[in-house]
């Protein structure tokens, strides 16, 4: 039973600001991912969780007791490294029974736990082996396993698959999440890759320069990105950005359409729409298409609608060229807009 | 197509040139280690007769009359002994100071670490005879004179540098990593040294420790000038062999040469680690 609390958390390395004022609270058993960029703080910020690195101002709390005082091993906490940090000196029994054994657990208690987790992970044949001997996928399970192991309260993951080929990258992926929801941990995961965060995380948290930007399902967080960073950060291709000006009455002149939206009193806003969430129509806004690349179960098609870059997913049957012009209609629901001067999400 | 062709055989004969320049060095640098070690070999092995007589044979004929004569040469032992005792001391000193700075250097940052790592260096740079009136003087008001404690402070001085270089790039060799998900797994900072970090510099440390050995068995100078009765090996040889005839000056130090070779040879992949060059 483990909720974290992260309160008014800042990083300063030198001069440099890592962290601005981090609140964040992750419930208890929930999967929450740090997504962002390189640089941008989410792993600063979980090994602040972990107590590898003191937050410079700010509390941290894990099941209702303040642990930013305390040693990594009083806080109930495991971790996951990205470069695995399997023990070379030690075979991979020991390797998982390590955090045990510093427990003084008894050797028929570590044996079953090890079989157990080892049994999880399917490396029940290598428990013999040392880490040189075992593949990357391999030493991911032993470090995984290892973690597991201790039955922790809350499991953090430093980008654990990103140095895993692709096809591991999804198996693991798969397996990683079966495993820890049957595991009831809490759980922080770090990536900069927006798939593994949609598929795994209960919650993302979008980071940008040291700031959490928008913390939400990964659906609201794909529907309704709380900043223009947020909109352009997720989806592959990402959202589209046209500028629009005021019509009147909650009506906004976009491309030359007048479209629906907010009633604002602005005098410039952004029309944002995901690829995916247009079609081609009778009328629309008026588009040629630059390039067109044939996906098999789609068409993306790259073109230009006034005068700005603009990217649409369309049916693989429709027969598109370089300099077509096409008509385009977004679908009026799925439509955001954003404050150009905040950057921010306009209602 | 033609000067296709010479191209390629003016690089082919540039690159082969550059082949016989290498191995000529190669050679130049083994035969510069390598013969005056042959010699010292050839005359250790060879009656008092042919070490004085000219032309020189090339193949030694096993005479062990110059090696039996120091097996029983008085005071001998003694000063075999005390050289091992000096050599244990710094061995044991130079590790247990050394070891901690290099982990400091790899895994801290702090002020000034780079003056650190220079002034590490710099011990080196002051010559011994320079430091060996004023040692001797504080040694004979310290009390420090004459024993092996005192030379053994000595050599470890001069062995500090080398055991904080070599142990820096062993703890640099090992991923901080290791030590963190030690410490999420129950760890403290010093139970993670013991059980993950040391283990696995373990040799490293090992080599390390033999070097220091080996620089206070060569060393002679200050052994020379701080001990009297209580000398080592080397000065103990400097001091006899002064007046000795030839022979025993080749076998004396042929005594001296081998162990250090042996132990130097042995530990080799660590002095590479020493230096940076990855040996792995």
């Amino acid at each position: 039973m483990a909720q974290i609390q992260i309160k008014n958390v800042a990083k300063n390395f030198g001069g440099y600001q890592a962290l601005h004022d981090i609140n964040l609270t992750i419930e208890d058993q929930e999967f929450m991912v740090l997504l962002g960029a390189s640089g941008c703080g989410k792993t600063t910020l979980l090994r602040i969780v972990a107590g590898l690195e003191t937050a410079t101002t700010g509390e941290v709390w894990i099941g209702g007791k303040r642990v930013d005082h305390l040693a990594p091993k009083d806080r109930g906490i495991a971790m996951v490294f990205q470069n695995y940090a399997v023990f070379p000196h030690l075979t991979v029994f020991e390797n998982i029974g390590f955090g045990l054994r510093m427990q003084k657990m008894s050797n028929e208690e570590v044996t079953r736990r090890v079989e157990r987790t080892a049994g999880l992970m399917h490396i029940d044949q290598l428990l013999k082996r040392y880490s040189g001997e075992l593949s990357g996928g391999q030493r991911q399970r032993v470090a995984v396993a290892r973690a597991l192991a201790m039955e922790p309260d809350v499991i953090l993951m430093d980008e654990p698959l990103s140095n895993l080929d692709a096809l591991l990258r999804l198996e693991m992926r798969a397996e990683l999440k079966g495993v820890l929801a049957e595991s009831k941990t809490t759980a922080i995961y770090v990536t900069h890759d927006q798939v593994e965060a949609m598929s795994l995380a209960d919650r993302i948290s979008v980071m940008h320069q040291g700031k959490i930007i928008q913390a939400a399902t990964p659906i609201e967080v794909y529907r309704n990105p709380a900043a223009k960073f947020v909109a352009g950060f997720i989806g592959n291709p990402p959202m589209n950005f046209l500028d629009a000006t005021p019509a009147g009455d909650g009506k906004w002149t976009v491309a030359g359409q007048v479209v629906d939206g907010p009633r604002v009193n602005l005098d410039r806003l952004q029309f944002a729409i995901r690829p995916e969430d247009i079609q081609l129509a009778e009328q629309g806004m008026s588009a040629t298409a630059k390039v067109v690349e044939p996906l098999g179960a789609h068409l993306l098609v790259t073109c230009h609608v006034d005068g700005t870059s603009f990217r649409a997913v369309l049916d693989s049957d429709l027969t598109v060229r370089p300099g077509d012009t096409l008509m385009l209609s977004p679908q009026p629901d799925r439509v955001r807009w954003f404050d150009p001067e905040t950057n921010l999400a306009v209602a | 197509m033609t000067d296709a062709t010479q191209l390629v055989g003016n690089t082919r004969s540039t690159r082969k040139a550059g082949r016989y320049v290498y191995i000529a060095s190669v050679v130049l640098l083994c035969a510069w280690v390598l013969v005056p070690l042959y010699f010292l070999l050839i005359n250790t092995l060879s009656s008092p007769e042919t070490v004085n007589s000219f032309p020189k044979s090339f193949i030694p004929e096993f005479d062990l009359g110059s090696l039996t004569f120091f097996a029983g040469f008085e005071g001998m032992l003694t000063a075999l002994k005390n050289s091992i005792i000096v050599a244990a001391i710094t061995m044991v000193l130079s590790v247990l100071i050394g070891a901690p700075a290099g982990y400091a250097l790899s895994r801290f940052d702090f002020r000034g670490k780079e003056l650190f790592r220079m002034l590490v260096l710099l011990t080196r740079a002051f010559p011994l005879p320079l430091l060996a009136l004023p040692l001797a003087v504080l040694f004979i008001r310290t009390g420090l004179d004459d024993t092996a404690f005192g030379l053994a402070l000595v050599h470890t001085t001069l062995a500090i540098p080398f055991a904080v270089l070599i142990t820096f790039s062993l703890f640099s060799g090992i991923p901080i990593e290791l030590e963190e998900a030690a410490w999420t797994l129950g760890c403290t900072r010093l139970t993670a040294f013991t059980k993950v970090v040391l283990p696995l510099i373990l040799p490293g440390i090992t080599a390390s420790a033999i070097f220091a050995f080996v620089i206070s068995w060569n060393e002679v100078f200050a052994s020379a000038v701080l001990t009297i009765e209580n000398r080592t090996l080397p000065a103990f040889l400097l001091q006899t062999l002064g007046e000795a005839p030839l022979h025993l000056k080749f076998a004396g130090g042929f005594i001296l040469v081998v162990p250090a070779l042996i132990f130097i040879f042995a530990v080799r992949k660590y002095l590479f680690a020493m230096w940076g060059i990855a040996n792995r």
